[in-house]
């Protein structure tokens, strides 16, 4: 226990210079905690929602189904076969018909996607009831940003151009019945949502569909010929990349500013271990091997992690509890330009697992960092050290 | 063990390698001390008492001859055994008193316990005694910077001598201090020299410690010059 207590006792001895030290690496641990668990965060809702909104237990896709391909859309679609069918009446799945489409607003061309819904399902957090309106017009549903692009609103009548399975071209006039308000911008941007029926009607393709959303926790039994089912991990798979991406992104900066207290760390084990030759000369004299004073040493620079802990512990805890509990809010003209489906306030997820694993990366490069400057004293001659010499 | 020979250096030689050129530091050096020495090493700098001292210290090994420290062969010694020795039974006092700045005078004195691994009663109860030693019971909570130069070498013979070690090794005890002070400390010394037994060793070019000593080294160019037996002290070593 000699070595601990001595190195608690050097370290706090060394006065504002030990909890400089501690400060910036406190900075730069709490900066660690609170960015990760924010992407942490921002993962966990960005996922949710896009489940609850779009995705569900995971999606059946008609075989040529490219979402990134609009040539494959005319042909993708085929009528629900029987496994399907069934998941769909038994309440477990909701089936989307994909069509393109023109909208002429205002006098302008503007290409959409039509898609089909069932007015009457329940699994998704589209409020497709209001498709249910019982009017001579077709009703539509758009989402606030296809409002704004489109500046088509509610109550408004626009006329729609499709073409159906034979290669006709139609056109009929629809009403925005509803504009919804929705953090997921891939159910929203040019897209107009239609009864499923009338556009299965409208396009000529009786019972078709183009995807077929199941119920959260769904695992398919066996494969239905025709369609590829998507889990979740393939669906999530493009937020998770948008999210690592921002994640590394924030990493550079967190690495930047553990580098700079590690600097500083790394120098004042140096400075210290010249300025302290003498009395690693007298330590050596009184009986301290050089392994022991090594040992000191980097616990000394070691200590420095713990201190920033406990500093960092005293405004980190508060901070980030708050911005847990109330989040931290986005500029709402800035939401759109992340790519994903954030809302307007973010929450931050800190979990044990973060704040451990952030602790052992910093004390584990505290600890790196302060070893190396140490490594003099083990070429360190005594007698050179007492004269006050590094050799 | 009564006035047997703790130190014993046969044909010492030591070269420090300076700048492409060889230094001879020491040369052919023969001594050995009994145990209750009261010796000074003499000499003007650089003549090779501190040396001289430094191998005994097992801080530092000879480039030929043999130091024979307490049964130990120093130019043998790894570096954790002479480490050891040096904790279980040498003192040092150095001329600048090499203090540990952030403990106070009760902490400087109690560190070499600590490597001991004495318990806490013992070890409060041995810095306490060393302490009253040197007449400091009462500045034990003082740190070196509120001590004085006399003071702090006080501190640091108490440190030296706490673990009630065979034998103390002091480099220019009394060179950054005044005569007053001085004659305090080579006191303190005496006594303790003659209350434990300890072998104390100086080096020192300084008249008032040579006037103390009981035996006188002289070192001229690394070599022995002369070595006396003060005659008052005839009878204690006998």
């Amino acid at each position: 226990m000699i070595i601990p207590r001595l190195a608690l006792r050097n370290l706090l001895g060394a006065g504002t210079k030990t909890w400089l030290n501690a400060g910036v690496l406190s900075l730069a641990f709490v900066a660690i905690i609170w960015g990760q668990g924010l992407y942490i965060g921002i993962d966990a809702e960005v996922s949710r929602t896009m489940i609850k909104a779009e995705y569900g237990g995971g999606q059946y896709w008609v075989e040529n189904y490219d979402p990134f391909d609009p040539f494959t859309i005319q042909d993708a679609h085929r009528p629900l076969t029987d496994p399907l069918q069934s998941l769909v009446d038994k309440g477990q799945a909701t089936a989307f018909l994909i069509v393109q489409g023109i909208i002429y607003p205002g006098g302008r061309i503007v290409p959409v996607l039509l898609k089909g819904i069932d007015p009457g399902q329940k699994l998704l957090s589209i409020p497709s009831s209001v498709l249910k309106a019982a009017d001579d017009e077709l009703p539509a549903l758009i989402g606030a940003r296809m409002s704004a692009t489109s500046g088509l609103k509610k109550g408004d009548t626009v006329t729609v151009r499709w073409r159906d399975a034979k290669g006709t071209f139609d056109a009929k006039d629809l009403q925005i019945v509803e504009v919804m308000r929705t953090t997921v911008q891939s159910i929203d941007n040019g897209q107009i949502w239609l009864p499923l029926q009338t556009l299965q009607e409208m396009a000529g393709m009786p019972s078709g569909a183009t995807i077929v959303v199941t119920e959260k926790n769904y695992s398919p039994a066996v494969s239905i010929p025709g369609w590829t089912f998507k889990n979740l991990d393939y669906l999530l798979d493009d937020i998770k990349s948008v999210i690592q991406a921002k994640t590394i992104g924030s990493s550079i900066f967190y690495s930047i500013l553990l580098f700079l207290a590690m600097l500083a760390i790394f120098n004042t084990q140096l400075l210290s271990i010249w300025r302290r030759r003498r009395e690693i000369g007298t330590m050596m004299a009184l009986g301290f091997s050089r392994g022991k004073i090594i040992r000191l040493f980097t616990l000394e620079g070691a200590l420095n992690g713990v201190l920033a802990a406990l500093v960092g512990a005293v405004y980190g805890i508060p901070l980030l509890a708050y911005t847990a509990t109330h989040g931290l809010g986005l500029p709402a003209d800035q939401i759109d330009s992340f790519g994903i489906a954030l809302s307007e306030k973010l929450y931050p997820t800190y979990s044990s697992a973060l704040v451990v694993g952030t602790t052992i990366l910093v004390f584990a490069i505290t600890t790196i960092v302060s070893f190396m400057p140490t490594r003099k004293i083990a070429k360190l001659k005594p007698t050179d050290a007492l004269r006050g010499k590094l050799t | 063990m009564e006035n047997a020979v703790l130190i014993k250096t046969v044909h010492l030689v030591k070269i420090y390698p300076m700048g492409g050129q060889s230094i001879v530091a020491l040369n052919d050096v023969s001594l050995s001390f009994r145990k209750g020495e009261f010796a000074g090493l003499v000499g003007p700098s650089g003549s090779g008492k501190t040396t001289l001292l430094n191998i005994i210290g097992s801080l530092d090994a000879p480039t030929q001859g043999s130091a024979e420290v307490l049964g130990e062969k120093v130019e043998r010694l790894p570096h954790k055994k002479a480490a050891m020795l040096r904790n279980k039974h040498i003192g040092f006092i150095f001329q600048s008193f090499n203090l540990l700045p952030v403990y106070d005078a009760y902490e400087n004195v109690e560190f070499p316990l600590l490597l001991l691994g004495l318990p806490p009663a013992a070890r409060r109860k041995a810095v306490m005694d060393a302490l009253e030693w040197v007449h400091l019971a009462d500045r034990a909570k003082s740190r070196p910077n509120q001590l004085s130069g006399g003071q702090c070498q006080r501190v640091a013979i108490a440190r030296a001598v706490v673990k009630k070690p065979e034998i103390v090794l002091a480099d220019e005890p009394t060179a950054n201090l005044d005569a007053e002070n001085s004659h305090h400390i080579l006191d303190t010394m005496e006594e303790i020299n003659r209350e434990l037994g300890t072998t104390f060793i100086f080096s020192t070019h300084d008249q008032k410690v040579i006037e103390h000593v009981r035996r006188k080294i002289s070192l001229v160019d690394g070599q022995v010059a002369k070595d006396e037996i003060i005659p008052a002290a005839a009878e204690v070593l006998r």
